[in-house]
């Protein structure tokens, strides 16, 4: 921008970008055609030509803008006028109507969407980019466009070699080898998943206690998060492990049913190994350590089952610990729950209770709990000695 | 017959005989299994929230897993995050380059992401100690713009470029740990899988790529779109993958057919698809397309069941969040997230 008068070097001027010249709008010679267009209009005494207040901005900025070829700006814009005054009404109103239409689509009011934006990832890769289109009044492009912004791509396109049609068919043949499910099948997975699932899709069903989008009410947020779950929430874990184990409540039941059947080693290295993967990488090496000893050292105090393979494979990985040691081992303990504990689960009165929402009786309770063993003591007596005592405690 | 030539018709060979096992499968279509199934129904949608403060083209925007806030990033140079609830920002962080294309939330919500035309990806913690964002890293290698981010934990994200490939980053250590080369086009966008041991990239090569994220291999490829690949998503099971592209339509693959299921398209959309989101069950596909609308597919009948105009309020009763974002220049990205 011309600066008058001034001593100052440029660089120790500091100046605040106006949004017109923000890259976003993309620079670009049909400025001096949008210039020319409003030029025209002011010399026009004609009430329907006046500006809009936008528009009377605009031809300010272009002025101040292109200062320094104003005088050939005014000069097209002259010359335009002339040449359509020369024109029959008719023709003019038509010709003066898409002029009109098409500077509303290039420059819109402030407030529309410009629908001739490009999307920038795909600029570069147009043959004619969008900042070189030829100007419709046959303004020269003066080549003041600013570079583009848009790094070009460093990937050449190459002829395929021989070693990138041998990696080629080495997969093609893995494809090949693929089992591919039958359509039938497949779709009727898709749909049973989304049949099992409407319930709790709010674009399709209502939500308890209300949308909170709509109601502004979070409650079913909250409800959702808490660890006190809902009867709908509970049913979801009955649909997979997967389910069970997304929410946190569901591990926690599970947890609890499995402790009680003193089979929770399972769970609990699958649980282990969920977290190591979240842990920084300063922790990981020893906390591996301590999952292998927990669970499958020699004589580990919560041994799991693995298959020789499997164990096999994961001492290996032990030997440069990550965080995805536990890969493998992990998969199989998860298939292992899902034939065997988890059915279990869903039959056992932990489950059922929530799922049916059964309401508690007093005896369940902490307090119902302590109320009758003390009954039991007082009835039984002093004559129980105290081992005797501990050990009915501990099968209960 | 030179080798190459040899090698390239074995290669073709192996090509049909993928196509014949791919058309051997087909005893059926979705469609024709969806026939029986009970209609959708139109779905309304109404405009609940505007978040308002951007101040030039938003170009994208990331749900966090609470579903209440969200990040945003504009080419004003800005990240926001906001509580969409209250319409609040919680977070403003000015970026080094305004040319930001993607941005990520972290599932455990302390680390936002993102990434454009300075081909970094760069990471923000939001729960540093006082208080104020900071970069944590920024993880340089790619030789092309980052079209698109995802996190996996707060110790690994996968990032797409303009330069075709994928890339696995450890974020503690800001360095690569896999790259995924395979595509022949720009990589647009990518998502990962629900049980994050995959996830699958959308290119302009005109496919969808699904890869093994221990592995670093490209599992499978999904062919059949006639433009640029710009949106990509997983069915809510992670069984399918969603695709949108140029060529204004969306399909269905299914990973275990390895075939498109389905296409939606219709003759009245010209315009190409730019984001998509599949509703919580995957009965329902919203899709954003160049024209600024958010058209509403029924993803088992391949019937559109609903529109959503930008600028044109249409009263209606239940909705579900879109999220419109406004800037003074009057350009709009909608972007639909997902509620769960």
């Amino acid at each position: 921008m011309p600066m008058m008068g001034v001593s100052k070097p440029l660089t120790c001027i500091a100046f605040k970008m106006s949004p017109y010249f923000w890259p976003s709008n993309c620079w670009e010679p049909e400025n001096t055609d949008y210039a020319i267009y409003l030029c025209k209009r002011t010399m026009q005494n004609k009430a329907r030509l006046e500006l809009a207040d936008y528009e009377a901005e605009n031809l300010a900025r272009l002025q101040r803008a292109f200062a320094r070829k104003w005088e050939f700006i005014f000069m097209q814009a002259e010359a335009q006028v002339k040449i359509d005054r020369k024109k029959d009404k008719a023709e003019r109103k038509i010709l003066d109507s898409q002029e009109r239409a098409f500077w509303d689509v290039h420059r819109p009011v402030p407030g529309c969407v410009n629908t001739t934006e490009m999307d920038i990832r795909k600029c570069r890769r147009e043959k004619n980019p969008h900042r070189v289109k030829k100007s419709v009044y046959g303004v020269p492009d003066d080549g003041q466009s600013q570079p583009s912004p848009v790094h070009i791509s460093s990937q050449p396109s190459r002829k395929p070699t021989k070693e990138d049609v041998k990696k080629e068919i080495t997969f093609l043949n893995i494809q090949l080898d693929r089992h591919c499910m039958k359509v039938s099948k497949v779709a009727d997975s898709l749909m049973t998943y989304t049949e099992q699932f409407m319930e709790y899709d709010p674009f399709v069903s209502g939500v308890e206690p209300s949308n909170p989008w709509i109601s502004d009410d979070t409650t079913f947020w909250d409800m959702e998060a808490s660890r006190d779950p809902s009867q709908q929430r509970v049913k979801k874990w009955g649909f997979s492990l997967d389910e069970a184990l997304k929410d946190p409540a569901g591990r926690d039941q599970f947890l609890k049913f499995l402790e009680s059947e003193f089979s929770s080693e399972n769970l609990r290295f699958w649980l282990a190994v969920q977290d190591l993967k979240r842990r920084p990488l300063q922790e990981v090496s020893t906390r591996a350590q301590e999952i292998w000893q927990e669970f499958l050292a020699e004589g580990a105090p919560s041994s799991i089952n693995l298959d020789s393979h499997s164990y096999e494979l994961t001492s290996q990985n032990l030997k440069d610990p990550g965080r995805y040691s536990f890969e493998d081992a992990q998969e199989h303990i998860f298939k292992l729950m899902k034939s065997d504990s988890y059915a279990r689960f869903l039959r056992s009165n932990i489950y059922q209770d929530l799922l049916l929402a059964r309401k508690k009786q007093p005896a369940d309770t902490e307090q119902g709990r302590r109320t009758s063993l003390e009954k039991f003591t007082r009835s039984v007596g002093k004559s129980l000695t105290g081992k005797r005592l501990t050990g009915l405690m501990q099968s209960s | 017959m030179g080798e190459m030539e040899q090698l390239r018709k074995e290669a073709e060979s192996l090509k049909d005989q993928i196509t014949a096992a791919r058309k051997a499968v087909q005893d059926s279509t979705l469609q024709e299994a969806a026939a029986g199934i009970t209609v959708v129904g139109r779905i309304q949608m109404k405009t609940r929230k505007t978040l308002r403060g951007h101040l030039a083209k938003i170009y994208a925007m990331h749900w966090s897993t609470d579903s209440k806030l969200c990040v945003s990033a504009s080419q004003d140079g800005k990240l926001i995050v906001w509580d969409s609830v209250t319409t609040n920002k919680v977070n403003a962080i000015p970026l080094k380059s305004s040319w930001v294309m993607t941005c990520a939330y972290a599932p455990s919500g302390n680390l936002v992401a993102c990434g454009g035309l300075d081909n970094m990806c760069s990471i923000y913690n939001l729960k540093g100690k006082d208080g104020n964002v900071k970069v944590m890293r920024e993880l340089a290698a790619h030789t092309g713009y980052l079209s698109c981010c995802r996190f996996i934990s707060d110790t690994e994200i996968i990032t797409s470029s303009g330069d075709c490939t994928c890339i696995l980053w450890d974020i503690e250590t800001g360095t690569q740990k896999t790259v995924f080369a395979g595509h022949q086009g720009d990589c647009m966008s990518l998502a990962v899988a629900p049980d994050f041991k995959c996830f699958i990239s959308g290119a302009c090569d005109f496919t969808a790529k699904l890869w093994d994220i221990r592995e670093g291999t490209c599992r499978q490829t999904f062919g059949g779109h006639e433009s640029d690949v710009n949106a990509i998503g997983f069915f809510p099971n992670g069984n399918a993958v969603i695709t949108g592209s140029d060529d204004a339509t969306l399909k269905l693959f299914d990973l275990r057919a390895d075939q498109e299921l389905i296409t939606y398209q219709d003759s009245s959309i010209m315009c190409g698809v730019t984001s998509l989101a599949p509703s919580l069950s995957g009965r329902l596909l919203l899709a954003g397309y160049d024209d600024f609308n958010v058209n509403i597919w029924d993803m088992l009948k391949a019937e559109r069941v609903g529109k959503y105009m930008w600028k044109l309020y249409i009263p209606l009763e239940n909705g579900r969040k879109v999220d419109p974002a406004e800037d003074s220049e009057g350009s709009c990205r909608v972007a639909a997230g997902t509620e769960h």
